[in-house]
């Protein structure tokens, strides 16, 4: 294989409230079965990129449980495999990763002693699917110094916590602001770049000197004049799930039928650890409309237009109603939910009532006792 | 050195003729069950639950779909650098290469594997039941008992008794007699298949016996150790335990899992259930679906109405469609606006729109009265049935068909329709 991987998994954001207080953005729940950094990694595994390290600091548990084995990626391999980067102390440095350049400065002897002539970089909270060889022949056609991979979003979406594009006809990009006050274009970066491995520790190297930790604004931008940076325009879904508006409506988008064929039923697949939960049961009393259950979930109640992750309990005469329960939820008899995301592991008591609104969606955080059987 | 305390032999070999078409192109052990699992998922999940990590499968009959479904055990936790799972069909030698003949021929015939691991015991399983038993405490037994065989046994109603091999025990459990398939039986312990032996003892019993053809556990080496006086012990074992034999009871034990709660539960925390997953996506149920006291596998799109059924992974059903009673497994698509009642439909098998299957009278099946009985309609795997047919109960379909096998537009009642070649 022609280039290794890096995936951001690094952050927090503010944007994913309660919900992040419990781990990494890329360890996010998606669709039922799978987390964020699946995509990812899926990605990286079906472009045959067969050695890959994720770079991660906040509130790592819940990821490094994801990735205990590299095996459901197809990474246990004896060349190449997956590294989980964590910062360490060493003789050179006791910080925490201060950005996404320092992130790969402290891990340079992984670029440094791999052999692949191209180093494919991708962030962790990103739902989509793509060959990253494509992205690859691309920027070596275009004899570019590094590629972004960009996307076009509708007229009415909001670009302002991305950073946005602007190419020229040769799709060379001129133009490249970060989280821009007000967005001029309506092209998104996707956070997947292709660069060669010996630019990227050159520049990274520099960086570090001049102690620029970040490798948007310290190197995209800041070299935008200098080097030959061109965009990819990806055509096929992409969203990014680190804001609560986001995340429920990439969920919900799972609900459209061309969006499961696309993920679920068109090669190649996207790949997750394996539960070992047993198939989901309904009971007398359930009512299923238009929604997507998980395995290990066992329905008493009505559910409609939501998405129920694993192992979630439903109680009779419950009405959930557009939401979205994560994996392990409890939820008592006739409980109504509506307009919600549920936290995982919560155990809901039975007649309580929760409802955000259309536009607000409620975060449900509650830690009641759970009697078993 | 290699040292592992007790292995375990899986026989996996079996046709499972009563098992009618499902078992056509798979060995029974590989038959879906539960949705999303297979039998021999029971059995090995119990080793690695009862800290086995060493099991020989035993394969003859279709290996194809068993090998592929095991692989290197990653599913079980069978992956082991020293033991883990090995898959062992027959193979060719210098001089007297033959078939396994018999259930312990096929043991006999891999002496050298299990010599390898130099085991103190050796658990002989059998890959076509569905239960969750800790074999530890059956070794426990055994070693208490100062046993050099010991047989799990468990008590059955005695009208039925004489459908079995029954053991004869004292009140210490020591087996003085036993019987096979007895018109009078004199107790009501029915032997499970599943037995502890010391290593040496059955070493010695197959060399001994080697020779005797179609060589047999229940025939030959148990009455050959109680012959010579060795100490046999009957463990009894009162969990559930089903035989899926018969295609009745195995849609019997389907349904058993559908009720509120089942004596055999999947959902429980400890003793998990393990099988290889393909299928990764959570199921899809549509505006237009009900269900009922069902239980679906990952992947599923569901469009009609399921009633007490037992569907598996990566199905879909189309609207309008009304499926009651039924057992439908992995990768099978039914078109809209059906009607299946006590349906088997195994792997992808493809049935178009407007079908209905399993209605009309109860005839007894003209070719195998005794398989496609108590009014179930059997699909055979990658079977198609087209647009608009009607099927009777106590059928079979096997094969791609279409409208010009159906006369009438119609398969009646107690029917076989196979289309592929010789097979059965």
């Amino acid at each position: 294989m022609r280039a290794i991987g890096i995936i951001l998994a690094g952050g927090s954001s503010y944007r994913m409230k309660e919900l992040s207080r419990k781990r990494a953005v890329c360890a996010m729940p998606i669709a039922g079965s799978y987390r964020s950094i699946d995509f990812a990694l899926s990605n990286m595994s079906n472009s045959h990129i067969q050695k890959v390290a994720v770079l991660t600091q906040y509130n790592a548990r819940s990821l490094n449980e994801h990735l205990s084995s590299s095996k459901w990626w197809d990474f246990g391999r004896k060349q190449g495999g997956l590294y989980v980067l964590t910062p360490s102390v060493t003789a050179e440095s006791n910080s925490w990763y201060r950005g996404t350049a320092d992130a790969i400065a402290q891990n340079l002897a992984f670029l440094k002693s791999s052999h692949e002539p191209y180093v494919v970089i991708a962030s962790g909270d990103c739902v989509y699917k793509l060959d990253y060889n494509k992205v690859l022949e691309y920027h070596i056609a275009k004899k570019a110094d590094i590629t972004v991979v960009c996307k076009d979003l509708g007229a009415d979406a909001c670009a302002d916590r991305f950073g946005t594009i602007k190419m020229n006809e040769e799709s060379r990009i001129e133009e490249f602001e970060e989280k821009p006050v007000v967005a001029k274009s309506n092209t998104v970066s996707c956070g997947i770049y292709v660069i060669r491995r010996r630019q990227l520790i050159e520049m990274i190297e520099r960086s570090a000197e001049e102690e620029r930790y970040d490798f948007v604004k310290d190197i995209l931008i800041r070299y935008k004049n200098m080097k030959r940076i061109y965009g990819y325009k990806l055509q096929d879904y992409w969203r990014n799930i680190a804001s609560i508006d986001d995340y429920f409506d990439t969920n919900m988008d799972f609900l459209k039928a061309e969006t499961r064929d696309y993920f679920f039923r068109q090669y190649p697949d996207i790949y997750s650890k394996v539960d070992d939960l047993p198939p989901a049961k309904y009971n007398v009393g359930s009512h299923v409309k238009n929604s997507l259950i998980s395995s290990g979930c066992i329905i008493n109640g009505r559910v409609e237009d939501s998405v129920i992750f694993k192992k979630a309990f439903v109680g009779s005469s419950c009405y959930i109603k557009n939401s979205i329960i994560l994996n392990d939820v409890y939820i008592g008899d006739n409980t109504h939910i509506e307009n919600c995301i549920v936290e995982s592991h919560g155990t809901i008591r039975a007649n309580s009532y929760h409802a955000g609104t259309d536009g607000s969606i409620k975060i449900v955080i509650e830690r009641s006792d759970r009697y078993v059987i | 050195m290699i040292k592992k305390e007790m292995i375990a032999m899986l026989l996996a070999g079996g046709q499972g003729s009563r098992l009618g078409v499902l078992t056509s192109k798979v060995a029974k052990p590989a038959v879906s069950f539960g949705g999303k699992y297979r039998i021999i998922d029971f059995p090995l999940s119990n080793c690695i639950n009862s800290g086995i990590d060493t099991v020989g499968v035993l394969t003859q009959y279709q290996p194809l779909r068993l090998n592929t479904h095991i692989g290197i055990g990653i599913p079980w936790d069978l992956d082991r650098n020293i033991g883990g799972v090995s898959v062992l069909p027959p193979y060719e030698k210098v001089t007297n290469s033959e078939w396994y003949t018999g259930t312990a021929n096929a043991i006999y015939q891999n002496i050298d594997y299990m010599e390898s691991f130099n085991p103190e015991y050796v658990l002989i399983l059998s890959g076509d039941h569905i239960y969750k038993m800790d074999y530890e405490v059956m070794l426990d037994f055994h070693k208490q008992k100062g046993a050099e065989c010991t047989i799990a046994v468990m008590p059955v109603p005695m009208e039925e008794a004489k459908r079995f091999g029954i053991m004869i025990t004292d009140e210490e459990k020591k087996i003085t007699d036993f019987e096979e398939k007895p018109a009078n039986p004199r107790s009501n312990l029915a032997s499970m298949g599943i037995y502890i032996f010391n290593w040496k003892t059955l070493k010695e019993a197959l060399l001994v016996n080697s020779q005797q053809p179609g060589l047999d556990f229940g025939k030959h080496i148990i009455p050959y150790c109680h012959g010579k006086g060795a100490p046999l012990y009957a463990y009894e074992f009162n969990g559930y335990w089903k035989d899926v034999g018969t295609l009745n009871s195995y849609w019997e034990a389907n349904m058993e899992l559908i009720d509120i709660v089942p004596e055999f539960n999947l959902y429980e925390e400890y003793w998990k259930i393990y099988t290889k997953s393909e299928i990764l996506p959570p199921q899809y149920l549509a505006d237009s679906s009900v269900v009922e006291r069902s239980i679906i596998g990952e992947g599923s799109d569901i469009g009609g109405q399921i009633y007490n059924s037992v569907i598996g992974c990566g199905v879909t059903i189309g609207k309008d469609t009304v499926v009651r009673d039924s057992i439908i497994m992995n990768g099978t698509v039914i078109g809209s606006g059906c009607e299946l009642n006590k349906v088997i439909a195994a792997e992808n098998v493809s049935i178009g729109r407007n079908v209905r299957l399993g209605c009309g009278e109860e005839i007894p099946n003209e070719t195998d009265p005794g398989i496609y009985s108590n009014g179930i309609a059997t699909i055979g795997e990658k079977s198609v049935v087209p647009d608009g047919i009607t099927i009777g109960k106590n059928t079979c379909v096997f094969g791609v068909t279409t409208a010009v096998d159906y006369p009438d537009n119609c398969l009646a009642s107690g029917k076989t329709l196979i289309k592929a070649g010789d097979e059965k």
